[in-house]
């Protein structure tokens, strides 16, 4: 069995099965959709931090863009859902392209001015002169096309996708040389890679699943303020969701947000308190004595981990 | 710029590098230096530390771009072109610090630069350039558990699997035992034999008599020397830049 085929039967089908089949006997699809949601950024994250090595604290932004992508075309042009996805998509891209200067910073330089370049769109799309437009920080509502049912299941389409697009990085040439260039980025020129093409494609493939998933977000809330889709808790749960688990693989991700963010909603609202102690105290178990996350434990056993 | 005066000497060079310049702020490093590589030629370039050495391969790979002057490989100027063009057209080099992928295997270290750094599709025989340079007990190890010297040879067996025909050496003997440098030295000469363009930047010179054809000295940033070794150290300037006047004179 080649290897790909072995790496999407045991990570891409079993949880894209249990996202389709679990709200035919579970009733919070509130839930479940927010699963989804962060199981497709923290891949996200895994595609520009965990292959090319560019920490994207400003990850949100491209969410943010995807979900105000998607309304605006709603809201002003009547769009159908499905294409306005594609704008919210699109929006996310443009994003990205006007940010790949970024790319020529590294490490903590690089995570800060994404931050602040997130911060920036925030602080325009909330912008009161621009209500005409965006609503400015009055937020949106699109009760018009709600449809969380639909909106569930294109959400669990965009999670296969990126999935699948994890696979490919994984188990190919190009996510090789992806990893090259996080490793070292001269050394990668002097493999033969055109480095700035393979980050830039990168860069603009981690806002697109960032867009699509912010715009089936907004389609699935349907109605929001520009806080909410640009929380910076998007970026930093994505983030240590990722960690967690272990980036550069695809089950890693996968684990983070399902023991992360599982025990966030099992505690996490209800008793506070208990649940910052018991995260604390898992991130700092993780940093000390597994860096490379979770499935790093795998590996280290001598088992290939997907 | 004009490459004709240059030419008598090698009509068929690989690479000409013609007056060739680079500064840093008001630091010339490369200050007018020439001097040409032929097909299946070793090339040394000497020098005392900071004569320019390193920073020639670094324009001659694409990593600065040069300041003035030409860089001609096969007739065609390649000054200021990116380094994986250059990687591409057949330039390639290991560095003086080697810079492998540490946390991705030997193997796939070596199968990365395969895969983007050859044109064409002939096939390419992993298992032999691996144990060509006793790296293939290895193959499954992440580069970061190897030590410095199997590094270096990692270092160039990625440069290798990019096919060159010409590449540039930088300070691979540093840190090698005697029975290590006899392999290296035998190895980068078969590399030459077969046709390859070697430039060896080099500090131990028992090891460029030994690999070099011809040595060009470099002074800050430009030759003063070229021709074999053993004239070099007879050489008045030569002699007198790398031990002080009172010797040269």
């Amino acid at each position: 069995m080649p290897r790909w085929l072995r790496h999407t039967l045991l990570t891409v089908v079993p949880v894209i099965a249990a996202a389709a089949l679990l709200p035919l006997g579970y009733s919070n699809q509130l839930l479940l959709f927010n699963f989804v949601v962060f199981l497709t950024l923290a891949q996200g994250v895994n595609v520009i931090y965990g292959f090319t090595g560019y920490l994207p604290f400003g990850y949100v932004g491209f969410f943010g863009a995807g979900a105000y992508g998607f309304s605006l075309c709603v809201l002003h042009l009547h769009m159908a859902p499905l294409a306005a996805l594609g704008v919210g998509a699109a929006a996310a891209i443009l994003l990205g392209l006007l940010l790949t200067p970024l790319l020529r910073l590294s490490g903590a330089y690089f995570a800060i001015a994404n931050l602040a370049a997130s911060l920036a769109v925030y602080q325009v799309v909330s912008n009161p002169n621009l209500e005409n437009i965006t609503k400015g920080p009055y937020g949106i509502s699109l009760s018009g096309v709600f449809n969380p049912t639909l909106a569930y299941s294109v959400a669990v389409l965009i999670l296969a996708a990126t999935l699948g697009l994890a696979v490919y990085l994984r188990n190919s040439r190009f996510g090789l040389s992806l990893q090259a260039i996080r490793e070292d980025a001269i050394s990668a020129s002097m493999a033969g890679i055109d480095v700035v093409r393979s980050r830039t494609l990168a860069w603009l493939l981690s806002a697109l699943v960032a867009g699509l998933s912010g715009g089936v977000f907004a389609w699935y809330v349907s109605v929001f303020y520009p806080e909410t889709v640009f929380s910076p808790e998007f970026s930093i749960f994505a983030i240590v969701f990722a960690l967690f688990g272990g980036v550069a693989t695809v089950t890693g991700p996968i684990l983070g947000v399902i023991i992360l963010y599982g025990i966030y909603n099992a505690i996490g609202i209800s008793t506070p308190q208990y649940f910052q102690l018991l995260y604390g105290l898992l991130i700092m178990g993780l940093v000390l004595f597994l860096p490379n996350g979770l499935v790093s434990l795998f590996k280290r056993w001598g088992i290939d981990v997907p | 710029m004009s490459p004709e005066p240059q030419d008598k000497a090698a009509p068929q060079a690989l690479l000409r590098v013609v007056r060739l310049e680079k500064r840093f702020g008001g630091f010339s490093a490369l200050d007018g230096v020439s001097f040409h590589v032929q097909p299946g030629e070793i090339l040394g370039l000497v020098g005392p530390n900071g004569s320019g050495k390193t920073t020639c391969i670094n324009v001659i790979t694409g990593l600065h771009k040069p300041d003035g002057g030409a860089l001609l490989y096969q007739g065609r100027a390649i000054g200021g072109m990116a380094s994986h063009r250059l990687v591409h057209l057949g330039i390639n080099r290991t560095f003086q610090v080697p810079k492998p992928f540490l946390t991705l295997t030997v193997r796939e270290n070596v199968e990365v630069a395969a895969a983007y750094g050859r044109r064409g599709s002939e096939a390419f025989d992993m298992q032999a350039l691996l144990a060509s340079l006793e790296l293939d007990r290895d193959a499954d190890r992440p580069a970061a558990e190897l030590n410095s010297v199997q590094q270096k040879m990692l270092d160039l067996a990625r440069a290798l699997a990019t096919k060159p025909k010409l590449l540039c050496v930088d300070e691979l003997a540093a840190g090698l035992n005697p029975a290590e440098l006899d392999r290296v030295a035998e190895r980068l000469r078969e590399l030459a034999r077969a046709g390859m363009a070697l430039l060896v930047v080099e500090h131990l010179m028992g090891f460029i008599d030994h690999v070099t054809d011809r040595v060009i000295v470099l002074n800050a940033g430009k030759e003063i020397f070229e021709g074999e070794l053993a004239a070099a150290i007879e050489d008045r300037q030569v002699v007198e830049v790398f031990l002080g006047s009172e010797h040269g004179a």
